[in-house]
This record gives C-alpha cells, structure tokens and sequence, in this order.
C-alpha cells in the first residue's frame, strides 16, 4: 500500500448549497471508482472537514460518472449573504478534500 | 442532407461574469442562440429594493448594455437571445431593450417577455389560499418571518419560453426562470419536444445545467489548471442539439480553455444534490443515466439522459431581512504578524466593549487570511508568516452597532502594534444580511404572462 494524496486519483469542484456545499469528486480513472467508494466514506469526509462542516455529511454516487457527491451540512457560517467567512460559497471545499490522504494499493497507480 | 443540429451558447454565467463573453460568442464563430443568466437569490432582493425606489428600475441594466454592444451581429446573423435578465421588472427593460434596439436603427425585431413568476404582492393571498410557503430546510411556514420579505419569486421553466419564440420573437427577457431553461426551451422550440417527453426535456435540462456557469464547463475552476490553455481568451461554451437528445459540448475554433470529459464532468457535479433527482419546473432529470464521450479535440457527446415526469409544485424563491453585517479588513506585515493580528482583533473587541458594545462570539468573525483559513483543520498551518491580511466582521440587528465597529479598524494603524497598514476603502458599513427562504407552491397558483412588442 502506498499513500498518496487524493488529488492523485480523482479531480473535484464544489459550491454552495444552501447553508451547505457540496463537493463532487470525480476518478482520474474508471479503475480508481471503486477505491473513492470504499475509501471516501462521508464519516471520513466529516472527519476531513470537522472544523469546517457543522452538520451531517451525506454521499451520493454516481458511478456513470466515476463519481462521488458529498453534501456538507451547515459548512458556510450561514446560508445566503449571512455568512461573514472569506468562503461562504465553498467554492475551496473541493480543494480541501483532494488534499486528503488515501491508501492506494500497490500496482494501481501507473508511474 | 445533414442532420438538423442547432447551436446554443451561454456568454454570461451570472451577473458580473466578464462582459467578454457574449461579445466574443457572437464574433469568433457559428451561433443560433445565445443565452444569460443573471440572477441569483439575493440578486431578486437588490432589484426588488431599486423598484421600491424607482418604478423604472428592478432588472439587469448590464444586460441592455451588452445587447447594445452586441445588437449588429445579432440582427445580421439573426441570433435568438434569451436571458433571464427581467428581475423583478421584465416590463421596464423590454421597454429599454426596444429603446436601444430603435436608437441603434433596427426596425421589426421582436422583444418578448416572461412575467408571472413575482409574487411578492401576492404571499398574503396565497397563505390565506392553503399555501403556507414552508421553508424547505426547517419547515417553520412563511407567516413568521412575512413582514421581514424583501422578495418572492417562483422558479420557472422552460414553457413559457418556447411559447414566446414559438410567438417569433427575437429577443426574450425572462424573470426568475431556471437557469437550464435557458438552454432547454429552444432545443424544446427547435425539435418540437412535447412537454411529455421527459427523456428530451431532461437532455435539454442536463445541456442547459452544463452551460449555465458560463466557463465553468471549458476549463473555468478545473483542478488541473495547469493543463487549460490561454484562460484569458477562455472560449464560452455552446452546445449543438440534436433532435433525439443527445448533444455535443464545444466552443469556438481557437478559443482558449478546453472541453474534455474532465471538465464537463466537473461542470455536471456542481450544486449537485441527489444525482437522480435534479428537480426543475419542467422534468425530473436523473443525473445518473448521463453517459459522456470525447468525439473530438474540443467536443464532448452527450447521451443517454433519462427523465420522469415533473412534480406537482414549483420553487419559490424567497429573500428576507435578517439584519446587518460589516467586515473589514487590515494588513499586517511581520515580524510576528500573526501574534500582532490576533493582537489587533482583541484590540477592536476590547474598544468596543469600553463603548458598551458587545457582539456574542457567534456573530464575529475572525481570520487571519495568509494562514491557512480556508483549510481550517485541514492542512498544516503555515509558520512564521511575514505578512497575513486581518478580516474581521461581525453581525447583528442593530444597524447603529454594526456601524460603531467599522469605525474601530483604522485607529489600528496608530494605536496597535507596529506593521499595521492596507487600511483602503473607507470604514466598513452595515449591510443588510439577505436570507434565503426556500419553499414550494402548487403549480397551479401560479400563471406566466409572454409579451411580445417590436422596434
């Protein structure tokens, strides 16, 4: 097992939601989907994110796309203009979670 | 004979994209329809308020100065626009589109309008009609925060737009419509989809959601950013429709940007809720049947997009006070500029307070930008910084507080720590924090009016 940062493997963009963001991440390669679905769970994404993310994480998939939708429940310091933080729209979270840490076994990642 | 393709171009992701966008759409290659979007939730209260205060005013006034500037090709080419650029006002700037339109020497082009979706005069009569207007988040109904809404528009869709090209008109000026609607009603208009055919509207609806961020689908935001080539002339993208659905994503020969499935991947992820359930007025698309391939340098297909039939009620979109917010901001150059920042914050605080003014901590805010604060727990932490920029904001319902607190950001430079500089701008004043209330109507309660007049 090597351990390699998640922008390795997949690509990610996210904005708000309402009080929340939603941070989609998306496989560099179909071969890396099924890592990104046992790897990225949304406890671990909740955990990646416990300073930013307030609320609950939900996860959708999207395997057509080789891809994952994370929903982040009040992760904006509040919803609409009521937010005073430098991100209110969570337009950094997608670059937040690619720079989590992943166990990727030996062999799938070319050089 | 090839087959009928039709070509439709977004120039304007939102109010305040560059106004390069649409310029350079209608120059630099092909067009059919070229589509803007310009409103966003608390853009609705702004143009609610400039209405109060002038009756002519309350919609996109950018919108009529790029059409100024784009008018030649778009009369000589005989390019169809639609934008959702009415506001809360599709009156007043159809009025000043064909005034534009006569002064540039065009004759017989066909404005149309969209209204209907306002219903800010109407919430009292729609509570007492059985519509309590919960708010989707947390269910508490409208009646609570009813004297504090600034505006209320409903979300709609793509019908009212093929009807008014179906009525020939040339330009179209929608209200609060759906961004992908934008894209969806003239492939609707084009091929002739019935309103039934949920495959096709959902297609339409998944071109119209790729396009709707302007750049974003060629290159605009994409993590591998290296990889985009010449993003000053980032090309808009277009999308050329087929009448069985599917669709190619590209832009303009010799544009910069790129189109690749990378990107219109990344493009089809954003603001995306349940992938299976993106919900507008017109269909339920599901995201999940989406099926994508490169078919050329700067050409990706789309197909395979599955829909089922839309649900009983509309969105309504609903702005409403919720007091008043300042935040200001303060250089701090080193040595020490974080323990100096932090030092200044505790500065303004401790001032405010000696002048009887609190804010609970809940409503402060405190960053010390340069140090990591959008990757807050994240990633480590930057050490011995030489220079950090201090944000700090707060908010509350007392306009006169919020006010009290700007004036305590410049004495800083004088009576804090040494290093304190980049004070530019003015004091910060309050402004009024615009919350967001979504909730649902009954499709029924609710009746689009098209318009159609001529230069």
């Amino acid at each position: 097992m090597a351990q390699v940062e998640l922008s390795r493997i997949a690509y990610a963009r996210s904005g708000d939601k309402g009080d929340g963001s939603n941070v989609g991440v998306i496989a560099r390669r179909p071969e890396y989907y099924d890592l990104l679905v046992s790897e990225l769970t949304a406890e671990r994404v909740k955990k990646h994110f416990s300073r930013i993310c307030r609320g609950k994480v939900d996860r959708y998939e999207v395997p057509n796309l080789h891809a994952l939708n994370f929903i982040l429940h009040d992760s904006l310091g509040g919803g609409g203009s009521e937010s005073l933080k430098s991100d209110a729209q969570g337009k950094t979270h997608g670059l937040g979670l690619l720079q989590m840490q992943i166990e990727v076994p030996d062999g799938l990642l070319e050089d | 004979m090839s087959e009928k393709t039709v070509r439709v171009a977004n120039g304007q992701g939102f109010w305040g994209d560059s106004p390069l966008g649409p310029v350079r759409l209608v120059r630099e290659g092909p067009l059919d329809y070229l589509t803007m979007d310009y409103l966003a939730e608390v853009t609705m209260s702004i143009l609610q308020k400039l209405k109060s205060r002038d009756p002519s005013k309350g919609y996109a006034t950018d919108f009529v100065k790029t059409l100024e500037r784009i008018l030649p090709e778009v009369v000589e080419k005989n390019i169809k626009v639609i934008a959702n650029a009415g506001g809360v006002n599709p009156r007043a700037c159809q009025e000043a589109v064909l005034e534009t339109i006569r002064k540039a020497g065009y004759q017989g082009v066909k404005v149309g309008i969209v209204s209907g979706d306002n219903i800010l005069d109407r919430l009292e009569e729609l509570i007492a009609s059985g519509e309590p207007l919960k708010n989707m988040d947390d269910g508490r109904p409208l009646s609570e925060v009813l004297h504090r809404v600034l505006s209320a528009n409903v979300y709609v869709g793509a019908e009212p737009l093929v009807e008014a090209l179906g009525q020939g008109a040339q330009i179209i000026i929608a209200g609060r419509c759906t961004d992908p609607a934008l894209v969806a009603a003239p492939l609707i208009h084009e091929f002739g989809w019935s309103f039934d055919d949920h495959d096709r509207l959902a297609a339409g609806t998944v071109a119209g959601h790729i396009l709707e961020c302007g750049a974003q689908c060629t290159g605009g935001n994409f993590t591998d950013w290296r990889k985009v080539p010449d993003m000053a002339r980032i090309g808009y993208p277009i999308v050329e429709g087929r009448a069985d659905g599917s669709f190619d994503v590209t832009k303009h020969p010799g544009t910069g940007g790129l189109v690749t499935i990378e990107s219109v991947s990344s493009q089809l992820v954003y603001e995306m809720g349940d992938p299976k359930n993106y919900i507008t007025p017109d269909v339920v698309a599901d995201f999940s049947s989406i099926q994508l391939e490169q078919v050329g340098d700067e050409r990706v297909r789309v197909s395979g997009v599955q829909g089922r039939p839309r649900t009983e009620t509309l969105k309504v979109s609903i702005s409403y006070s919720q007091g008043y917010k300042a935040v200001g901001q303060l250089v701090v150059a080193g040595p020490d500029a974080e323990a100096k920042a932090r030092l200044c914050a505790d500065i303004i605080w401790k001032r405010l307070s000696l002048d009887g003014v609190e804010f609970p901590a809940s409503d402060r805010l405190v960053e010390l930008v340069g140090s990591g604060v959008c990757f807050d727990g994240i990633a480590p932490a930057p050490e011995n910084l030489s220079e950090v920029a201090l944000r700090i904001g707060v908010r509350s319902p007392n306009r006169a507080d919020v006010d009290r607190f700007g004036m305590e950001l410049a004495p800083l430079v004088t009576s804090g720590p040494p290093g304190v500089t980049g004070f530019a701008g003015g004091r910060p004043k309050a402004t009024e924090i615009v919350s967001y209330w979504p909730a649902l109507v009954s499709r029924e309660k609710v009746e689009t009016q098209v318009v159609i007049e001529e230069s």
